[in-house]
């Protein structure tokens, strides 16, 4: 128990997150919150918890603040441990060269000691821009019956969206014979999740090898991959059939986001045998005020409802005033909603202050854009946000 | 100036009421997602105390399955942190007054290394800063401080009632314990400070002449020969001592002040365990009106001035009405509930009308499927 880990998760939550433009200025995307009371890390985390893997490092680069506050020491995931649990891997200075991460390939790469540490059998690459609830430990039985090299987790997508993924083509057997990143003209549906389990010996002879190549981007899907393929490894490929979103963009991640409403919601957290763990904050619960009007949505605790709420996901502390209507939007924690105003198909940042009377937004059916407004954020008594606009400074009068 | 905190989680075994059959005092559910204790230990870790024993005598599983480690309180600590302090000894000594207990736990006192010893109870629903008592308690140079309130005594209250005497000098001359009282007083909310060496030689004492009672052997009998003095608090205090009074407390969190003065003081938060619920769902055909609701529900139906814990399912066409719906209720479809209290895990399947009134609530216990 105190020697070795029969599996050792890696989870890449540098990235910057650019195409959620203002939601990510400060934080990580892995710590964009989501779902009324979680972060996206908190996918990933709770599935490796879940799946009994317990030991993981979180590779962190940008903005890491708020995402190594939030983690902590592993506790609210049952990851503080004598031995494994959660550790935070940030680039560090070596004796003789210091260097940030340079690509997913490079950032495993760069932190094999603290793999070799547990001695793993396998290793399991994850990352923190996804919303899935999946079981690694029934992946890595499928990767120990093919003797694989490398297996990798594939979702069906449909056609037309194919070529915005890299793609796996399988034979019968699910051996991958061809990989094509992006193809304008894909041969099949089997989109890489992101996910992959390497034999640890593998994993570490073809970062050895891509470090040494000037030429490579370090990158898994662009470098290691293809490099494995030609050489004749044994790539294969894990068919998931559950839900799976990435919430890299403005439009997936409110989308993920109202996956979760309705009677027969795409995506459940009310999972019994397979709850999402998060940090919890201590507040009192949620108050629904005489007047309030709450349809389809979720909502957590310090909440203070008194106007109206339709499809709508609500964390901490939100409090929508008397007359307020929130619409198809999702509010991050602190923020207040002032008496007449409104909000409409809308992504609100952390601690934003909308004004009596402000509206921001318009209504789904009309433009067809998402308006987002930037953390901290105070928009004044009746003014206007239009609808699309990306908000990052005060609206004053 | 180390201060141990002394939590006693049975004291009132004798005034046991539905919610506390099956469960002590202090782990009663209050408040949509607390528990009684968490007042009492989140006021002390909020003051600065670090180490806490709890003293239970029975019943006490619930309780421990609620306080765990102390994590949540940041209380699983190394040096000091929580202790649970079960009974010591055969069962038929089992302590049976406050006095008792402490005799029974005099090592873990002793060994302690604290200065100060605030001891308190469970039943009391309030955000107590204790930092102006311990202010007063060395201004007026007391031996012991005793806290107390104003407050207007019912038939509901616990008996007896301890009523206490406050001079100008805010020291307590008398002390009147009383079975039967009934109107305005100055009362002891059984919450106390002293010096631990002075609490180690009086529970010695009281061990070597066979006190029985904190009350009339120890604070009334040493009144003339210690410097025992009153502080008032003045804050909300939900003083729990019945069915009817878990209703009303958890009624009087509807409103705003109240809450705000037990859930909103800076860097006094109360804190409880974690239970990881999902966000509350509300469907297409919920509505809510005045009600306080926890995480980890599905509201479908209408619930109004209620309050609801964490992981109930009020489904369509269900109405609930001045109600308590504890931990993983359910009510089924058209199910119409006016003035009742489901303990936790409760089913409301086949009865379609419960209808209750203030004076007499209508009370499902625990696990009951209706």
């Amino acid at each position: 128990m105190f020697h070795k880990k029969e599996i050792v998760a890696m989870l890449l939550a540098g990235g910057q997150g650019s195409r959620l433009y203002a939601l990510t200025n400060r934080i990580a995307k892995p710590a964009v919150p989501f779902g009324a009371k979680y972060r996206i890390i908190d996918f990933p985390l709770s599935n490796c918890i879940n799946s009994n893997i317990d030991t993981v490092g979180v590779l962190t680069q940008y903005q890491p603040l708020i995402l190594n506050d939030y983690i902590g020491n592993g506790q609210p995931w049952d990851l503080d441990r004598a031995f494994g649990g959660v550790h935070i891997l940030p680039p560090y200075q070596g004796k003789t060269k210091t260097d940030w991460y340079r690509g997913t390939a490079n950032a495993i790469f760069q932190n094999i000691a603290f793999i070799k540490r547990y001695n793993p059998e396998y290793v399991l690459i994850l990352s923190g821009d996804h919303i899935y609830k999946m079981d690694y430990e029934k992946m890595l039985a499928f990767h120990k019956q093919k003797k694989a090299d490398i297996t990798i987790a594939v979702i069906d997508v449909p056609i037309k969206e194919a070529s915005r993924f890299g793609i796996m083509n399988t034979d019968q057997d699910n051996r991958i014979f061809e990989f094509e990143e992006k193809p304008a003209k894909p041969k099949s549906t089997n989109a890489s999740m992101g996910i992959y389990i390497f034999s640890t010996q593998v994993l570490f002879d073809y970062l050895e090898i891509d470090e040494n190549d000037s030429k490579s981007q370090n990158d898994f899907g662009k470098n290691i991959i293809p490099r494995m393929l030609a050489d004749g490894k044994r790539l294969f490929a894990y068919n998931f059939n559950g839900y799976w979103k990435d919430v890299g963009t403005i439009d997936s991640l409110w989308e993920a986001n109202m996956d979760l409403l309705g009677e027969k919601p795409r995506f459940d957290l009310f999972d019994p045998n397979w709850k999402i763990y998060a940090r919890n904050d201590p507040f009192p619960p949620q108050y629904i005020m005489e007047g309030a009007v709450i349809t389809n949505s979720l909502i957590t605790v310090g909440c203070h409802i008194e106007g109206t709420v339709i499809n709508s996901l609500l964390s901490h502390n939100v409090k929508v005033g008397k007359g307020a209507i929130v619409m198809d939007s999702v509010i991050f924690a602190d923020t207040s909603i002032e008496e007449g105003a409104s909000v409409q198909y809308s992504i609100v940042d952390e601690r934003v202050s909308l004004k009596s009377h402000c509206h921001v937004g318009s209504s789904k059916g009309q433009q067809g854009k998402i308006t987002v407004i930037s953390s901290d954020v105070i928009v004044d008594q009746g003014m206007v946000v239009q609808a699309g606009e990306m908000i990052e400074k005060d609206v004053k009068r | 100036m180390a201060t141990l905190g002394l939590i006693f989680s049975n004291i009132h075994d004798k005034e046991i009421f539905e919610v506390t059959k099956k469960r002590t005092i202090a782990s009663a559910p209050i408040g949509g997602r607390y528990r009684l204790i968490d007042f009492t230990l989140s006021n002390m870790v909020n003051n600065g105390i670090s180490h806490i024993g709890v003293v239970t005598k029975n019943n006490y599983q619930s309780l421990m399955d609620h306080v765990g480690s102390g994590k949540e309180w940041d209380l699983a600590r190394k040096n000091g942190g929580l202790v649970i302090l079960p009974p010591y000894g055969a069962s038929q000594d089992l302590y049976n007054s406050r006095l008792e207990a402490l005799k029974s736990i005099i090592n873990f006192i002793k060994f302690s290394h604290a200065d100060y010893i605030v001891l308190a109870d469970c039943y009391q629903v309030c955000n107590i800063d204790y930092k102006p008592i311990f202010e007063q308690h060395f201004e007026t140079k007391a031996d012991i401080t005793c806290v107390y309130r104003e407050s207007n005594i019912t038939a509901d209250d616990y008996s007896p009632v301890v009523m206490l005497d406050v001079n100008e000098d805010k020291r307590i001359v008398g002390m009147d314990i009383q079975k039967s009282f009934l109107g305005k007083a100055k009362v002891s909310i059984d919450t106390w400070i002293i010096k631990k060496e002075l609490l180690q030689t009086l529970v010695e004492d009281a061990i070597a002449r066979n006190l029985k009672s904190f009350n009339r052997d120890i604070l009334r009998e040493n009144l003339n020969h210690l410097k025992i003095c009153g502080y008032p608090f003045r804050g909300f205090f939900g003083n729990i001592s019945s069915l009817k009074s878990i209703f009303q407390v958890n009624m009087s969190l509807l409103k705003a002040d109240i809450r705000n003065e037990l859930f909103n003081i800076p860097n006094r938060a109360i804190y409880t365990k974690v239970r990881d619920s999902a966000p509350t769902k509300y469907g297409v055909n919920a509505k809510i009106v005045n009600s306080l609701i926890a995480d980890g529900c599905i509201i479908n139906g209408r619930v109004e001035n209620s309050v609801i814990f964490r992981g109930c399912h009020v489904n369509s066409g269900a109405v609930v009405k001045n109600s308590i719906l504890m931990q993983g209720t359910l009510i089924s479809e058209d199910s119409h509930l006016d003035y009742v209290v489901t303990d936790k895990n409760v089913k409301i399947i086949h009865e379609k009308q419960m209808q209750g009134n203030l004076k007499k609530l209508l009370y499902v216990e625990k696990d009951g499927v209706r």
